[in-house]
């Protein structure tokens, strides 16, 4: 069967079972876009580039399957690099294809013309550049084995118009064949041994869980793991939701502003079982102080990941959900032989941090309206199979820290490369994949600006996303840093609460746009907003600017000076 | 301390022979912050694969973390680290010395002495050859700097394990890709 390239592109999605993909055409694009017209595929016309990559990745991020983004050349290109970049830092799968300048001129500066392999090489997990139609089928099979396996993580497909055009004839690969890339996905038996019986003498073991469990789909192994012998597990930002927060060994997110028993407990702990995750510096503070008494299991799918920051005294190179079966195996067997030590003195150790150091924030009849109560409400009048997405800043930390999470994947947000930006078209991405489920984003009044065109998207498309705006009229963050550390000497931090009018603009978007000034009409808008199922909805939270997250380790300092924050008394320490 | 001296690691890395892998390694290292002391490029027996010989600043940054990310790239197929004092290092350099016909007599005598080659031969300069360990070419160009270096190029050294004798030292690292 003779096909042109652009035909053999979109057969190639469909044989990938790609339903959705994000986009918006353009001239390199074009041969792409019209035989689309006649695919299964679903495609979501986008305003901005960098809404369809974010799209995607929040498909990914609420289904487990690739995410597939597909724009122009050039200018197209470049707006959809800070997507791949967020997705190469939070290992999300993400497929994008981009139009390109024919081939015959590619190195002439030909209108449109940009190096989007070269741009891209440092923030894709691979990328190709098609010269040859006749590649099409294999590349496009090679591009989603590459970002759905291993570690996973984004990739690119850049396609010249004349290849696009040319003919070829149709097959599709039987199998991959890539002699460069093997991941390894069976861990050593020898290390997991080691492992158990590491874990099977610590007497303040904790473990450690990341982004990893939900890309491995290990959340069930995770829990049997920590039920067989009673150990605490803190679920880092990307982890939340690994274990349920509700679950009573959770002890919920550690880092920056994780709460004071998961910080404190990986501080004092003498085995961290790392699972999926990478001490990044948002967890470990200094690390040269970090969990100075703690021995190290590390498993990790990527083996650049082991010993790149903490050496461990187990690194494990595997797949999770295989790894921690026969890690649960290995520690039965342990267990038959030798009696672990007892761990009721380290777990009610840790519960009495918890009781002492709880998360506070205090909501006055009649006072502005605290961010945290919103968020708290959000959470106590919404379905358990809600996904939360969210936006970077003040409000991501809130959300993360007071949310209780019932269910892996329904945590959506920026990670490792803390884009602003990434709540609105991410949640647009997630509802496109989970249509059953309510989704709504708690968004920052800054990063609402930044993204909030998609909603056009959403309106038009009939994606009923719900936003919480918390709108503290500030970049709420930086602010936060500047009182902090520059002596409340505010440089380039104030917004504003009405400007712009986010409720006409919710409307002007085709949304319903609500406004809240006061506790006691949060839950009654909650409850309309809840009711809206034709349109997306924006709600505009005016919340007290003052509002700071705690707790906070300042950066670059040691776990160890944990500021708890104003409600604990003089200097909060 | 010169370049050829100062701790260093030798790479031996086998690619795909496709475009665009060379900036693929080039910007691992530079994003990385790894160093690169040289590197050479040829090609090898077959002609699917280029080998590439980089010579890592071990200062800079930690072996493993080096090959465990270069283990990543795609047509990355095969990593071998040559220990330096496990394998066989030759590099080749072209330097124009100035000869007027004062001191050509000498600049001749230190070439015979290295067993270095005049390949190119001008009123008052000549240009020179010289093959051999890295160490041999920095001890001829700091002999010859005194008549006046008009240009110098080094190609980067290239290395092979030392064949074994008692026993085999060369160590494979690609050990994640069973
Ligand atoms: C694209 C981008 N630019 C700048 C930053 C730096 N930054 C981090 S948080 C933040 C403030 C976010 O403000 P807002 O969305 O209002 O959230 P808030 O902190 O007030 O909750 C800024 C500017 C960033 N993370 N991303
Ligand atoms: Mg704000």
């Amino acid at each position: 069967m003779k096909l042109t390239g652009a035909q053999a592109l979109i057969k190639s999605l469909e044989m990938e079972q790609v339903e959705v993909m994000f986009g918006l055409p353009g001239g390199a694009i074009l041969p792409v876009y019209d035989p689309l017209i006649d695919s299964s595929i679903r495609h979501i016309l986008v305003r901005h580039e960098q809404g369809a990559g974010h799209m995607a990745s929040g498909y990914a991020h609420a289904t487990g399957r690739p995410g597939v983004a597909m724009v122009t050349s050039g200018p197209a290109a470049t707006n959809i690099v800070t997507p791949l970049c967020d997705a190469y830092m939070d290992s999300i799968p993400v497929v994008v294809i981009t139009g390109q300048v024919a081939y015959s001129v590619i190195g002439t500066d030909a209108f449109q013309e940009a190096d989007t392999v070269g741009i891209t090489m440092p923030v894709t997990k691979h990328n190709w550049l098609i010269s040859d139609a006749q590649d099409i089928p294999r590349v496009v099979r090679e591009a989603f084995h590459v970002a759905t396996t291993g570690r996973p993580g984004p990739v690119l497909i850049d396609l010249p118009k004349d290849v696009a055009n040319a003919p070829m004839e149709w097959y599709w690969p039987e199998k991959v064949d890539m002699p460069g890339y093997k991941p390894n996905v069976k861990g050593h038996p020898r290390q997991i041994k080691d492992a158990a019986k590491l874990i099977n003498e610590a007497r303040r073991p904790v473990i450690y869980a990341g982004g990893g469990i939900m890309l491995a789909n290990a959340s069930n192994e995770l829990r049997a793991l920590a039920e067989l012998t009673g150990l605490p597990a803190v679920t880092t930002l990307m982890g939340r939701g690994a274990l349920p927060d509700e679950h009573p060994l959770c002890l919920g997110m550690p880092g920056m502003h994780g709460n004071f028993t998961a910080v404190t407990a990986m501080q004092k702990a003498d085995l961290l079982i790392t699972l999926g995750a990478r001490f990044d510096d948002r967890v470990t503070g200094k690390v040269s102080t970090f969990a100075p008494d703690a021995k190290v299991i590390h498993v990790d799918i990527d083996p650049a990941e082991l010993g790149k920051v903490r050496l461990a005294d187990v690194p494990i190179v595997g797949d999770l959900r295989t790894v921690i079966d026969e890690m649960i195996k290995a520690l039965k067997s342990e267990r038959s032989k030798q009696d672990p030590p007892d761990l009721a003195p380290w777990l009610a150790t840790i519960h009495d941090w918890q009781e002492r150091y709880p998360l506070k924030y205090r909501q006055e009849e009649g006072g502005p309206l605290k961010p945290q109560f919103v968020i708290e409400s959000l959470r106590d009048n919404t379905p358990d199979d809600c996904i939360l997405v969210s936006g970077v800043g003040q409000h991501q930390m809130w959300a993360s820290q007071l949310w209780k999470f019932k269910l892996p994947n329904t945590w959506v947000n920026s990670g490792g490369l803390g884009t602003m930006g990434y709540a609105v078209p991410a949640a647009v991405g997630a509802k496109v994949g989970r249509p059953d489920r309510m989704v709504w984003a708690i968004d920052g009044d800054g990063c609402f600006q930044m993204t909030a065109q998609e909603l056009v998207t959403a309106a038009s498309e009939r994606i009923p996303v719900k936003i919480a705006i918390l709108n503290n009229a500030y970049l709420g963050m930086v602010r936060q840093w500047q009182e902090l550390f520059y002596e409340e000497r505010y440089s380039e931090v104030y917004l504003s609460p009405d400007l712009p009018d986010y409720v006409k603009w919710a409307e002007a978007m085709g949304c319903v746009g609500m406004r809240v000034d006061t506790a006691d009409d949060v839950v009654a808008t909650i409850e309309k907003a809840n009711e809206i199922d034709d349109r997306p909805v924006v709600i505009d939270f005016r919340t007290d600017w003052r509002e700071k997250v705690y707790p906070m380790v300042a950066a670059g300092s040691s776990n160890d000076d944990i500021i708890l924050g104003p409600e604990f008394g003089e200097g909060g320490r | 301390m010169t370049l050829a001296a100062s701790p260093h690691h030798i790479l031996t890395v086998t690619v795909e022979n496709k475009p665009g892998v060379l900036s693929r390694v080039a910007g691992l290292f530079s994003r990385r912050a790894f160093n690169i002391v040289s590197l050479a490029v040829s090609p090898t027996d077959d002609e699917r694969f280029s080998r590439m010989t980089i010579v890592v600043d071990a200062e800079s940054a930690p072996l493993e973390q080096v090959v465990k990310q270069l283990n990543k790239l795609i047509p990355v197929i095969k990593i071998t680290e040559v220990p330096p004092a496990e394998g066989v290092e030759r590099e080749l350099m072209l330097v124009i010395v100035k000869a007027a016909a004062e001191t050509r007599g000498q600049v001749t005598e230190l070439t015979a002495i290295f067993e270095a080659k005049i390949v190119d031969v001008g009123y008052d300069a000549m240009t020179i050859m010289v093959v051999g360990e890295p160490e041999k070419l920095d001890a001829f160009s700091d002999l010859v700097k005194p008549f006046g270096i008009v240009e110098l190029q080094r190609t980067g050294r290239i290395a092979l394990p030392k064949l074994a004798r008692e026993s085999t030292r060369l160590r494979s690292v690609k050990t994640a890709r069973a």
